[in-house]
């Protein structure tokens, strides 16, 4: 009896190594990073944590193929590290010696991510399967991109200024022109007398160079040649 | 590019006569314009050279800044007119060099303002949640990263591909990027409405414009110092690199920035100094001006470097978590086991305990160096977004430090075009042609109308390729050029002996031995082995190149530049330059024709 116990647990131990081992077929690589993710609220990787990782990967495989055949024995995990890193592989519990294909590993993972994250408090990033990527999500995109918008208030401000400016512009030149046309007529009416300086009108002496006598001003002849 | 602003307030009084100047607190207003142009882009721009940038930079001021800084206003301040008709003054041979300032102006006002359009883009992305530039965009299918963003930074990747959309080389146009062309028009649009009223408005407007910017630079210093790694960009500053110093290149960069940022060669120091009263004391004026200058400078490089500092230590220290990641997964090690400073045992120890797949990991496992972060140069226009945008996307609230920032930028921005764009107004608005046919607006909006249409040159996909060969070529060789013969001019021309009689009349003393020196020797020297230093430069390289894009790479490459970019760049530089010549040539013709018929009427 105890003969056929321990011939029996050697089988399960050597099915076991043969089914789960680094790199075997259909088998994933774990790695989790729980000190950068929870820092002081770290906590201790034991015997307790993998079990609720099987369990886990059993809801997984579960939820995905909607039968409820898989069983928490079927997920086999082995060689576990320090880093915190194992693999592990699931068994078909109705297929003896026989790992459940990857692919349908893959997508069962894959479906359920978030839950599994969840369970352990880590993120895509801090618990990696290994061979499966997994989908980022892609950034929030408003319906109208934010740049549009504050650009067209800009542009409105800025265009409305410039319409302010070239209406004011026009209307004071329209009051300048009309006040100049008035004066004019009232110069007209009032008759008054122009100024005169020995006989030649003062406007036309006002130089905006000052009074400079036309006589004198030739620069070019400034000394009398020899 | 911060061109003086004086030109805005001063011409205006000078040109269209309006009569006698008000000279309330001219000097005030002068010292804040000029500061206005002062805090210009350079410091941003340059911000990747060392300590080994600021010792040239203070030794060009002096030598170079100050002295020509006086001459241009004694000789505006004496001769009381303009760039065109002081030198008209000097020798009717030189009605060429004021022509050729406008010219230079006018190049400078077509691929400025590109830059505001640039900074208006990246203003309207801050204010986003997570700012745009801060991650990579995901792939198509979800699955990873995008492949260029991947294979360099996501500051980068947006500056290339989000906004310039480059090309990967200057022969390949692409299309027209219109997000660049409304943010292009938008930007012509403010300016236009700052100079629409002629410079009493574009006074006000310089006010905001000057005093903004500190403003910035102040709420930068104290978040810039207190950042996490700013330590080592400012001892990196104030360390002198003997090897940077020996290289003439950094002298050349220097004493091109120092003509910048004083506007030396522009006419318009000429010009607001003609509008002073004749016994004002243009040489303190000088030496006060060119002081704030480059207290500026300094002030503006110190907050640079502390945020250089920052990215380099964080960009160093994100580069030794991803080696240490590396070595824990792969060697099974406990979390927390490599730290920074047991890194290096650790190596050791990894070595020698497993040589086989240690030797497999070498080519991946980086070598982190804080000094080579320090080091990576980022040129030109890249530097003031990329280095700045990657900086703030680590920073806490970084949405309102990236708006304040590109505030500041397109402040300074549009200060330098306000000033450039007055400068090419004046002549035009004061032609009696053109003011009485058509109202100072319309003439303001056709400036605007065509200097925008040339700027659609610069939102296609080479862009940015074509505004390099503006950003070097366009000022940079006729500045120098200019203020060569102004110079000389003055000195020989015109006669050091009767120029100094003349500041003996305005100032009440004779100007200074120092002063003298520079003139007559100093100052045109070193402008002349500016010069033979390009030629020489461009001769030993044989051609032209630039630095492309290579997205493939995720970095720039060095190409050269086809035959019909080196005409265009000849272009630039002849148009500018040969106004002088032809100029003097033009006049030369004039009188011969003259005397000609002088003689032949007796």
């Amino acid at each position: 009896m105890l003969g056929v116990l321990l011939l029996a647990f050697s089988l399960v131990t050597i099915v076991h190594s043969e089914l789960c081992r680094p790199d075997a077929q259909n088998a994933f690589k774990v790695r989790l990073s729980i000190k950068t993710a929870l820092g002081d609220n770290a906590y201790a990787w034991d015997a307790s944590e993998e079990y609720l990782f099987k369990a886990m990967v059993a809801f997984a495989m579960r939820r995905y193929s909607n039968k409820e055949t898989t069983q928490i024995s079927n997920v086999l995990l082995c060689n576990m590290t320090e880093r915190v890193s194992f693999w592990f592989v699931v068994t078909d519990s109705a297929r003896n010696m026989t790992t459940v294909p990857g692919s349908e590993v893959e997508a069962a993972v894959r479906m359920n991510r978030n839950r599994i994250n969840s369970a352990f408090l880590l993120t895509d990033n801090t618990l990696q399967f290994l061979k499966i990527s997994s989908t980022l999500s892609p950034p929030i995109e408003p319906a109208v991109p934010v740049w549009l918008i504050v650009f067209g208030v800009v542009l409105c401000l800025v265009v409305v200024g410039i319409l302010l400016l070239v209406v004011s512009g026009i209307r004071q030149r329209k009051k300048n022109n009309h006040e100049s046309a008035e004066t004019g007529d009232l110069e007209d009416k009032c008759d008054t007398p122009v100024t005169t300086e020995n006989g030649i009108p003062c406007d036309i002496l006002d130089l905006k160079a000052g009074q400079i006598n036309g006589v004198y001003a030739a620069d070019d002849e400034r000394f009398t040649p020899l | 590019m911060g061109q003086s602003l004086t030109v805005c307030f001063c011409l205006h009084f000078l040109c269209s006569g309006a009569g006698k100047c008000l000279e309330i607190s001219i000097f005030m207003s002068d010292v804040r314009r000029r500061v206005g142009s002062a805090i210009s882009l350079e410091p941003c721009w340059s911000a990747a050279h060392t300590w080994g940038f600021l010792i040239p930079y203070l030794i060009m001021l002096i030598v170079e800044g100050m002295p020509l800084l006086y001459l241009e206003l004694a000789v505006g301040q004496h001769m009381r007119q303009g760039s065109i008709g002081a030198w008209k003054i000097i020798s009717p041979y030189l009605s060429g060099v004021g022509i050729a300032s406008v010219v230079v102006s006018f190049f400078l006002s077509m691929y400025y303002n590109v830059i505001n359009a640039w900074a208006f883009w990246y203003l309207f992305h801050s204010f986003q949640d997570p700012l745009p530039w801060a991650s990579c965009p995901l792939n198509s299918n979800h699955t990873g990263y995008d492949e260029e963003c991947a294979k360099t930074s996501s500051t980068q990747y947006f500056w290339y591909r989000k906004t310039l959309n480059i090309s990967p080389s200057i022969e390949e146009y692409g299309s027209i990027q219109w997000e660049q062309v409304v943010c292009l028009i938008l930007a012509w649009l403010v300016v236009y409405l700052c100079i629409l009223r002629g410079t009493e408005s574009t006074g006000k407007v310089v006010y905001v414009t000057a005093t903004l910017p500190y403003l910035v630079l102040m709420i930068y210093l104290i978040r810039g110092l207190t950042l996490h790694g700013a330590v080592n960009g400012l001892i990196y500053m104030f360390t002198p690199k003997l090897e940077q110093l020996a290289n003439p290149k950094t002298w050349i960069n220097a004493a091109t920035q120092i003509f910048f940022s004083l506007g030396l060669g522009f006419g318009s120091l000429i010009a607001f100094a003609s509008y002073n009263e004749s016994n004002n004391n243009c040489e303190r004026h000088a030496i006060i001006v060119s002081l704030i200058n480059s207290s500026t400078s300094i002030f503006a490089s110190i907050v640079t470097f502390s945020i250089y500092g920052f990215k380099a230590t964080f960009n160093y220290e994100n580069c030794l978590s991803k080696v240490i990641l590396l070595l824990t997964n792969v060697f099974d090690l406990e979390e927390g086991a490599l730290t920074a400073d047991n890194l290096d045992s650790m190596k050791d120890y990894l070595t020698s305990t497993y040589p086989n797949q240690y030797a497999e990991l070498l080519p991946q496992i980086k070598n982190c160096s804080l000094e080579a972060e320090l080091d990576t140069a980022v040129q030109g226009t890249g530097l003031a977004f990329i280095l700045y945008s990657e900086a703030i996307k680590n920073m806490e609230v970084s949405q309102l430090y990236s708006v304040l920032y590109f505030i500041m930028l397109l402040m300074l921005g549009i200060g330098s075009m306000l000033g450039n764009t007055a400068a090419i107004l004046t002549p035009l608005t004061d032609s009696k042609f053109l003011s009485t046919h058509l109202p100072k607006e319309v003439i303001s909006g056709i400036v605007c109308f065509i200097n925008c249409i040339v700027g659609l040159v610069f939102t296609m996909e080479a862009g940015n390729y074509w505004f390099d060969i503006f950003n070097d070529y366009g000022a940079t060789l006729s500045l120098l050029l200019i203020v060569l013969v102004e110079t000389i001019a003055v000195c020989y021309v015109y006669g050091l002996r009767r120029f100094e009689k003349d500041l003996l009349l305005m100032i009440g003393h004779k100007p200074n031995w120092y002063w003298k020196i520079m003139w007559a020797f100093a100052s045109p020297v070193l402008i002349i082995s500016l010069f033979i230093f390009y030629l020489t430069d461009y001769i030993r390289t044989g051609t032209l190149q630039y630095q492309a894009w290579d997205a493939t790479q995720g970095q720039l490459v060095t190409k050269d530049y086809p035959s019909y970019a080196l005409a265009v760049i000849g272009l630039l530089v002849a148009s500018s330059t040969m106004c002088i010549p032809i100029g003097a040539l033009i006049i030369f013709i004039m009188k011969r024709l003259k005397k000609r018929s002088v003689s032949t009427l007796e």
